[in-house]
């Protein structure tokens, strides 16, 4: 496939993340959003290595290998980020027993 | 057109349709059933690009864990309130920004260089584990050992956030 194709694949899903983020108001959806747009540059560095792999076999058999490892990394810090955000956001719900981002807005005042 | 861009086609079709009702559901469940199944299309074009292990690691670690976190944690909030008050202009100018980028995203990158080669389908074996993980465990042991004293620190900071009291 044109590499093309998996540029504007992944521009469109990491740009419906960022309106998610825009848009909503739950903090564990925009949460989710950020997960999407995770998932839509890990989906780039792939199709990117094999893109490199293609071009590169002559000379260098294991080219490109680095992008899925940087991959394999993105979900290892990924999944240390889930597990930090959502006891936040679940501290957050006991003390405003909400999880609207609106209502944090203490700082404010 | 062959297999390969059938299934190309459906896989983007059913990433995008699915992520955009990530961000349209009302309903918190709902979405996270909707990222798992975009989580489920991106682990297919993995396997369409021959990235085997990092396809199963998808799955496993993304749908498998953590969208039973979210799960859980939607469930034991009990949120079956709507979001109140909502701006509608926020709403506007929020979709108008998002595609803004779009748009200028796919002006910039249409015509670069790189733009008509080709991402190797169907074959090439760097994606399979044996490859993987021979450079994994030579070249990149280092940030392998850090990632471990990362994921220990997430626990231990999770465990101290999410404790009662104080």
């Amino acid at each position: 496939m044109p590499i093309n194709y998996y540029i504007f694949l992944s521009i469109a899903l990491f740009c419906i993340g960022v309106v998610g983020v825009l848009t909503r108001r739950n903090a564990i959806i925009i949460f989710m959003c950020i997960e999407l747009m995770l998932n839509a540059v890990n989906l780039m560095l792939v199709a990117f290595s094999k893109m490199h792999h293609v071009n590169q076999a002559a000379t260098n058999a294991t080219a490109g290998i680095d992008g899925q490892l940087f991959v394999f990394f993105i979900m290892v810090v990924a999944a240390a980020e889930v597990s930090v955000g959502l006891a936040i956001i679940v501290m957050m719900y006991r003390n405003v027993h909400s999880v609207d981002v609106n209502f944090l807005n203490r700082l404010k005042h | 057109m062959t297999v390969t861009e059938i299934l190309f086609w459906f896989l983007s079709a059913l990433a995008v349709v699915s992520a955009i009702n990530v961000v349209i559901s009302k309903n918190p469940v709902f979405s996270v059933l909707w990222l798992i199944l975009t989580f489920f299309s991106i682990s297919g074009h993995y396997i369409l690009l021959n990235a085997q292990f990092l396809a199963v690691v998808n799955i496993i670690v993304y749908a498998g864990a953590i969208m039973v976190l979210f799960l859980f944690v939607i469930m034991l909030m009990n949120l079956n309130n709507a979001e109140t008050k909502k701006n509608k202009w926020l709403k506007v100018a929020g979709v108008i920004a998002g595609g803004c980028m779009l748009l200028v995203m796919i002006a910039a990158l249409k015509d670069a260089d790189t733009a008509q080669q080709l991402a190797q389908t169907k074959e090439g074996n760097i994606g399979l584990i044996s490859y993987l993980g021979k450079a994994l465990f030579n070249e990149y042991v280092v940030p392998f050992e850090i990632s471990s004293v990362l994921f220990l620190s997430a626990m231990v900071g999770a465990v101290v956030i999410g404790k009662k009291g104080d």
